[in-house]
């Protein structure tokens, strides 16, 4: 079984960000990136099916990203990956899910072998869309589980069943590999790679994949452009309700009730 | 210029966000004289034509198949592809649920169409359409210009558009459109659909959401959180300190990693208010923070706050709420 994970380089959501003078994006400058935390369970996923499984003969980890989304590929490495390839050009950076997704689309179509998994996170902490795992599996033609919180796979690595979250139920699913999933909190708890793992994660095999090897995304037009980026809308300044904490509960319900008429 | 709009519906009850974009599709489609059509896709959805032509739709096209009994990805994207061959829109709205979000990219990704996901607001901009949505985990709202030269496909934010009141029922034109189903349409099959947390509502569909924190210290002492969710018909959240404890189950969690919600009414107790919970809450209509910690984060998203014991306090409001109710 061949496992394809695909990761991004994100800003860590720890720290603060701000917004580039022009309005246009985020201000980049030393601005702290991390795996993306719904990658890392997809990554987590891929090396324990391969410590539970006989028939896991490849992990490969995938970004698209500046120069520096390397270094997330070498924490997908450290968990446990063997290789990785780096889709990097600065025409490939957009803010659009599906212009992401079909250049993702071309590197894989160009592997020599096919995958029998591919896995996402079921959305980035960056652009917050849940888009690009779907539209991906489209453009290679695979069915897809999306917000997968469960999954198991049968003996001979045929069939899976899989589920997955929805407002207020869970579904469970069926279906035959290979197929594209994407991930859900819940599924796995992401191991932190040890420090001899990262020094090996040097030395495994990272390839650079530019628009010259991947010529059919150039024609591709991005289908959405940033204008600008503002902070959220500002929230009315909060109202403290004083007093004794039974006379706070009947003041609290009366401003509900007569002010924010929400009850 | 015509919209789209996607009916979502489960078991023939139509989910209430597509009233909500059955009203913006009206906006868009007003100013420029088009027309505001619907899709609804599934099984046996005879009865549904009535409320959705009384929620502004002018004409219905209706994929009704036994394959789209349940919701699968594969045969729902290839019945609303046929829908929009049939409308021939200028642009789809879809609600941002598990469902929109999921449908929505596939189809979009389908039709080479341009698309933007979670958006808060929806404009007409000269030949296309302009949106606002929350990125960066809603520390920012981003506003794109889409690419006019495509079919134009959006999911909006729940509650970002209140829905209007429904209307006479004019006629409204309804087009049977058939399903052309592929073979590989039918690559996953759905086995069961397992409701979670007991009849409990889940966060992402109530109005109003009561949610616990690290605070409770234990899952025992969230029946003070449920016993406030249910005399406001509320859901119960939690932050991901409180999951991780096991006080609540995963499912419950709001947040970044969590659920991300946008109801009317959002009381916090007992959560700081860290960024990745914010994340989650931050866009509710009013939000409540109760935590003794005068200046845990929290309250700088709080329309109001109450500087007070948790255990104290949300006993006191439940009271005060059944005696308001008893009125
Ligand atoms: C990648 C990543 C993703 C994350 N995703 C999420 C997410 O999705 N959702 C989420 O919630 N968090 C998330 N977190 C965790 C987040 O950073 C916080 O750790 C978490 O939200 C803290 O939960 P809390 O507010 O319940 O606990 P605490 O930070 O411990 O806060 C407890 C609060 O309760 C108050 N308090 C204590 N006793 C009482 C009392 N008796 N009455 C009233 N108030 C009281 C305290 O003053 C304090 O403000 C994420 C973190 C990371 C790094
Ligand atoms: N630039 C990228 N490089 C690699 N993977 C990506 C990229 N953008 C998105 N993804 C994948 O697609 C998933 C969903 O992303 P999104 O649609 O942007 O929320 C992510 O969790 C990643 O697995």
């Amino acid at each position: 079984m061949r496992i394809l994970t695909i990761v991004k380089h994100v800003p860590d959501s720890n720290v603060p960000i701000k917004v580039r003078p022009d309005g246009t994006g985020i201000d980049t400058t030393g601005l702290k990136y991390v795996i993306d935390p719904f990658d890392e369970f997809g990554v987590e996923l891929a090396v324990q099916l391969r410590e539970k499984r006989g028939d896991v003969s490849e992990i490969i980890a995938l970004t698209q990203g500046p120069e520096k989304a390397a270094e997330t590929l070498r924490v997908a490495l450290a968990m446990g990956a063997d290789s990785a390839i780096h889709l990097s050009d600065p025409i490939f950076e957009s803010f659009d899910e599906l212009f992401y997704a079909s250049v993702i689309a071309e590197a894989v179509t160009k592997q020599s072998t096919p995958f029998d998994l591919v896995l996402c996170g079921k959305h980035n902490i960056d652009l917050d869309a849940g888009a690009v795992g779907p539209a991906l599996a489209e453009f290679l033609d695979l069915a897809h589980v999306g917000a997968v919180t469960n999954l198991e796979i049968t003996p001979d690595g045929r069939r899976f069943t899989a589920r997955r979250r929805i407002e207020g139920a869970e579904e469970v699913v069926e279906g035959a590999l290979p197929a594209l999933l994407t991930i859900e909190k819940g599924l796995v708890e992401p191991r932190y790679p040890s420090l001899p793992n990262l020094m090996k994660a040097k030395k495994k095999p990272l390839t650079v994949l530019t628009s010259k090897e991947l010529p059919g995304s150039a024609s591709h037009k991005a289908s959405a452009q940033i204008a600008y980026v503002t902070p959220p809308p500002p929230r009315p300044e909060c109202k403290f309700i004083e007093g004794e904490p039974a006379q706070m509960a009947h003041e609290l319900v009366r401003f509900l009730r007569d002010e924010a008429k929400v009850l | 210029m015509n919209v789209l709009v996607f009916i979502e519906q489960r078991d023939g009850r139509i989910h209430s966000a597509s009233f909500q974009l059955l009203t913006l599709a009206e906006q868009l489609a007003g100013k420029t004289g088009g027309r505001v059509e619907a899709v609804v896709t599934g099984q046996n959805l005879g009865d549904l034509n009535d409320a959705i032509s009384r929620g502004g739709a002018r004409k219905i096209y209706v994929v009704d198949d036994a394959e789209l009994a349940k919701y699968r990805v594969l045969p729902y994207c290839t019945a609303v592809c046929a829908a929009i061959e049939a409308s021939k829109p200028k642009v789809v709205l879809f609600p941002t649920t598990f469902m929109g979000r999921d449908l929505a990219s596939r189809v979009a990704a389908r039709t080479r169409a341009a698309l933007a996901i979670d958006c808060t607001e929806v404009s007409l901009d000269g030949d296309g359409i302009t949106v606002s949505k929350p990125m960066y985990a809603g520390k920012f709202s981003g506003k794109f210009k889409l690419a006019p030269d495509r079919l134009q496909i959006v999911t909006v934010r729940t509650n970002a558009y209140g829905a209007a009141p429904p209307r006479a029922n004019e006629g409204v034109e309804v087009q049977a459109v058939s399903l052309p189903l592929r073979d590989s349409d039918k690559r996953i099959a759905v086995k069961e659909i397992a409701a979670t947390g007991s009849g409990v509502k889940d966060v992402t569909e109530a109005d109003i959401v009561v949610s616990g924190g690290r605070a409770l210290k234990t899952a025992e002492n969230f029946k003070i959180i449920y016993a406030l969710a249910e005399v406001l018909d509320g859901a119960v959240g939690a932050s991901r300190a409180a999951c991780d404890a096991g006080y609540q189950p995963h499912t419950r969690q709001v947040g970044l990693t969590g659920k991300v919600i946008t109801p009317k009414l959002y009381i916090a107790c007992g959560i700081d208010g860290a960024i990745q919970h914010l994340a989650g809450m931050r866009g509710s209509k009013v939000i409540v923070a109760i935590n003794t910690k005068k200046d845990a984060p929290i309250f700088k998203v709080a329309t109001y706050g109450c500087v007070c014991d948790l255990f104290t306090l949300v006993p006191l409001l439940t009271e005060e709420l059944k005696k308001m109710r008893a009125h």
